[in-house]
């Protein structure tokens, strides 16, 4: 089994004493039937943390280093919570390298590709990684370099039975360093041993139990924190807070969001900094239509068209994005066809692909996102936030979420069997302002009202989508068809398998409307209208 | 995960100075690493440092009252892990007789450590037995130190001949000469000549060197505390063959 890491911090008195022959020897004697073993000469260890850009490896609990020693193996090393190795692999020095030469930003120098999953050698590392980290690239996070003393404490065999290892970490190599640290990594079927290790140096003055891991220490140092981005809306509104105030302090926090993915859209890392990108435009655009009237007057109408044009710059790129991750899945779903038929329609959207980055690219370069950028943060700096202005937070939040509501009751229970394709896709809009109301007034409610509106939510939601999508996707479809063969250059294969590819779409989409009427009724069923109003307060009224 | 087995069945041959060494290099070359040491004389344990003993026996392993995960113990290098010898292990004929299908049992008690190594080295005792078969079933690359006589070379044609007649997979084979003595012409006669003859025996052979015995006084491998002798040298060369043979990287 996995066995956890003790770790410990030593105060610089204690690491001075102990620094003279065998270190800590003298400080802990750890009884006749042991002793200390000096292991090595100390070396001096670069240190590179590495996380996709939201964090899902720290938020699962693990923990990814890649380290290097000068002229040295450099190796990948998979931890859990405890400090427990999970998976290690030796790294090429290409990465190392290129780890080490990436700046403190968050934003790597190097190729693109080379940060995402599949550029790790194949083993059992990366098959632990892949499922959480998805499509997202593993970025630097925090870097130290580390001068190691290792020890041993061997039993009367002379066999180890723990090793310590000292380490003095700094940010950088000239930057002053962090208090150090004493790790026992007990050896397997020694864990005993290494238990009593732990409580003997417990009693030692100068050494603590470590509260912190290396990589908070690290990044601490940086002035950072793990987690701290986030795509969803964390910002936390007080119900008697005026509505201004709150929604422009919602804004604000989408337009840290927002600013925060574009160093990442523009270098094209992985295709959820764009996403998240437009998740944030949409939110916004929302939130100006939802409760932009709270707002000082004209501030709503002036930043709409500006929102409206980013929110237009970043969907053909998205829209291709989608295409070519779900290209495996589509090519998987092939029965009379082969996959490998379709990989000149993949070729091609990877073309327009990456005509359309470029496209986004210099849009978000353009004066005008950087103009609208600092001006809606000025904008919103500026709403008054006067503590007796009406109403309140909690009030607007109820009456917006039930209009709402109440939109989407209307427009469902209008559709019919007869109904055109436009009609399902209104609602949809409707249905998505509905959910980025509750997203954004979501920290004024009981957490588990919420989730459980939401949720119903998202099950008409996912119907909609789907009609919708496959709809789009058709039409694309066809559109790329006659492309491809104004280009000349496709093969009939390719062509059948994409007929083939539409035919799959066109059953999707039939089904999810065979599925809409029983999806909108449990959605406005009277429990579901009734948890909607007991959420915004009008059952108690 | 690849499973490497030494055997003979001649005991002093230089099975466990093989499986030690090349578990050496395995883990020295980045693969996680377990050695089983199945022979009740516990000289790999010895050569490690570690107690031969494992809780309940070896009865508590062959029934599944106590599993190999929980049985191992960590050696002093990274990344390579033993399961102790304990001398139970010379019922393990018996125990396994009582099994079903014996002849695979070693092979199902391995299957639940494939995601926790990608090599596993056993070290049978010499013998051919229950125990033995089910170690043959289990390899993937059977590894089988000949002493240079046409005796020693009958006897891997026996084995070759025992292994075609296995239903299913089949370990491959790769003998190697050990303990060569130079001097003698017919050991340098029949080192040299049988590797080019016959794919399954490796170009390398191991030397009768002193230094090799010195492992017992060391207690550690020889590729660990003297990496430029002749010896190491010529572990690393097999272990090259070895890794080759079984499709995991050497380096």
């Amino acid at each position: 089994m996995r066995d956890a890491l003790r770790e410990f911090v030593l105060d610089g008195a204690t690491l001075r004493a102990a620094s003279d022959g065998v270190p800590l020897a003298g400080l802990v004697p750890v009884g006749p039937r042991f002793r200390w073993q000096p292991d090595g000469r100390p070396c001096s260890v670069r240190r590179t943390w590495l996380d996709t850009f939201d964090w899902r490896l720290y938020r699962a609990g693990l923990t990814l280093e890649l380290t290097s020693r000068p002229r040295g193996p450099a190796e990948y090393r998979l931890t859990g919570r405890d400090g427990e190795l999970i998976a290690a692999q030796p790294a090429n020095q290409a990465a190392a390298a290129r780890a080490a030469a990436t700046s403190g930003s968050r934003s790597p120098r190097a190729a693109p590709q080379s940060w995402l999953i599949s550029a790790l050698p194949e083993g059992p590392l990366r098959e632990q990684l892949a499922p959480v980290v998805g499509v997202r690239a593993l970025l630097p996070v925090a870097r130290a370099v580390s001068t190691a003393r290792q020890l041993r404490v061997l039993n009367d065999d002379d066999k180890t039975v723990a090793r310590v290892t000292v380490d003095q970490m700094a940010p950088g190599p000239k930057a002053p360093g962090l208090p150090p640290r004493l790790v026992i990594t007990p050896l397997r079927g020694y864990v005993s041993q290494a238990d009593r290790l732990a409580e003997l140096l417990t009693d030692v003055d100068g050494v603590t139990e470590a509260s912190i891991g290396p990589l908070e220490q690290a990044l601490a140092a940086a002035g950072r924190h793990p987690g701290d981005y986030t795509g969803k809306i964390s910002v936390r509104l007080e119900p008697q807070q005026p509505a201004a105030a709150a929604v422009a302090s919602v804004l604000t926090s989408l337009l840290d969001t927002l600013e925060a993915n574009v160093p990442g859209t523009i270098r094209d890392i992985d295709t959820e900094f764009l996403h998240d990108l437009r998740v944030a435009v949409r939110r916004t655009r929302s939130a100006l239509k939802l409760a932009g009237d709270v707002l000082p007057a004209g501030l709503a109408a002036r930043f709409r068209p500006e929102f409206k044009w980013l929110g237009d710059l970043t969907t053909p790129t998205r829209d291709l994005d989608v295409y070519l991750l779900g290209f495996g899945g589509m090519a998987a779903g092939l029965v009379a066809a082969s996959p490998a038929d379709l990989e000149p329609f993949r070729a091609h959207v990877a073309r327009k692909r990456a005509v359309e980055q470029r496209q986004l690219a210099r849009g978000l370069r353009n004066p005008r996102f950087s103009r609208l950028s600092r001006d809606w943060r000025e904008a919103l700096a500026a709403v008054p936030a006067s503590r007796r202005a009406r109403p309140t937070a909690r009030t607007l939040a109820d009456q917006r979420i039930r209009k709402a509501h109440r939109q989407v009751l209307a427009d469902g229970a209008a559709i019919t069997p007869a109904s055109v394709p436009e009609a399902l896709h209104d609602l949809r809009k409707r249905a998505k302002e509905l959910r980025y109301a509750l997203e954004i007034f979501g920290s004024l409610y009981d957490p588990g009202a919420h989730w459980q509106a939401i949720r119903e939510l998202k099950a008409l939601q996912d119907c909609l989508g789907m009609f919708q999508d496959t709809q789009v996707q058709m039409d694309e479809l066809r559109a790329f068809a006659g492309e491809m063969m104004a280009g000349q250059t496709v093969p009939a294969a390719t062509l059948l398998a994409m007929g083939e590819v539409a035919a799959g779409l066109a059953r999707q989409q039939h089904a999810a409307r065979s599925e809409f009427a029983g999806r909108f009724r449990d959605f406005a069923g009277p429990g579901g209208q009734s948890r909607i109003l007991a959420l915004t307060g009008e059952a108690r009224g | 995960m690849k499973i490497l087995a030494t055997y003979n069945i001649k005991g002093g041959v230089g099975k466990t100075a093989t499986a030690v060494n090349l578990a050496y290099l395995a883990a020295k070359a980045g693969h996680r690493v377990l050695l089983w040491d199945l022979d009740p004389q516990a000289a790999a344990t010895f050569l490690f440092r570690i107690r031969p003993r494992v809780k309940g026996g070896g009865k508590a392993l062959i029934q599944g009252t106590r599993t190999l995960d929980a049985a191992i113990k960590g050696t002093d290098f990274d990344r390579l892990d033993l399961l102790p010898a304990d001398f139970t292990y010379r019922n393990l004929d018996l125990l396994l007789d009582s099994a079903r299908k014996p002849e695979r049992k070693l092979g199902r008690l391995l299957a639940p450590l494939r995601s926790g190594y990608d090599v596993v080295f056993l070290d049978c005792p010499p013998s051919i037995s229950l125990l033995s078969e089910s170690v043959l079933h289990a390899a993937d690359v059977l590894l089988v130190p000949l002493i240079p006589t046409t005796l020693s070379v009958r006897t891997l044609d026996q084995l070759t001949e025992f292994i075609d007649g296995f239903e299913g997979k089949q370990p491959g084979i790769l003998a190697f000469f050990s303990m060569i003595d130079r001097r003698k012409r017919l050991h340098k006669e029949i080192a040299t000549t049988l590797p080019a003859q016959r794919k399954d025996v490796a170009s390398t052979a191991i030397p009768a060197l002193s230094i090799i015995e010195q492992m017992s006084v060391q207690r550690a491998p020889v590729v660990s505390f003297a990496p430029r002798s002749a010896a190491a040298r010529s572990y690393v060369e097999l272990w090259k063959e070895a890794a080759d043979r079984a499709g995991l990287a050497a380096d």
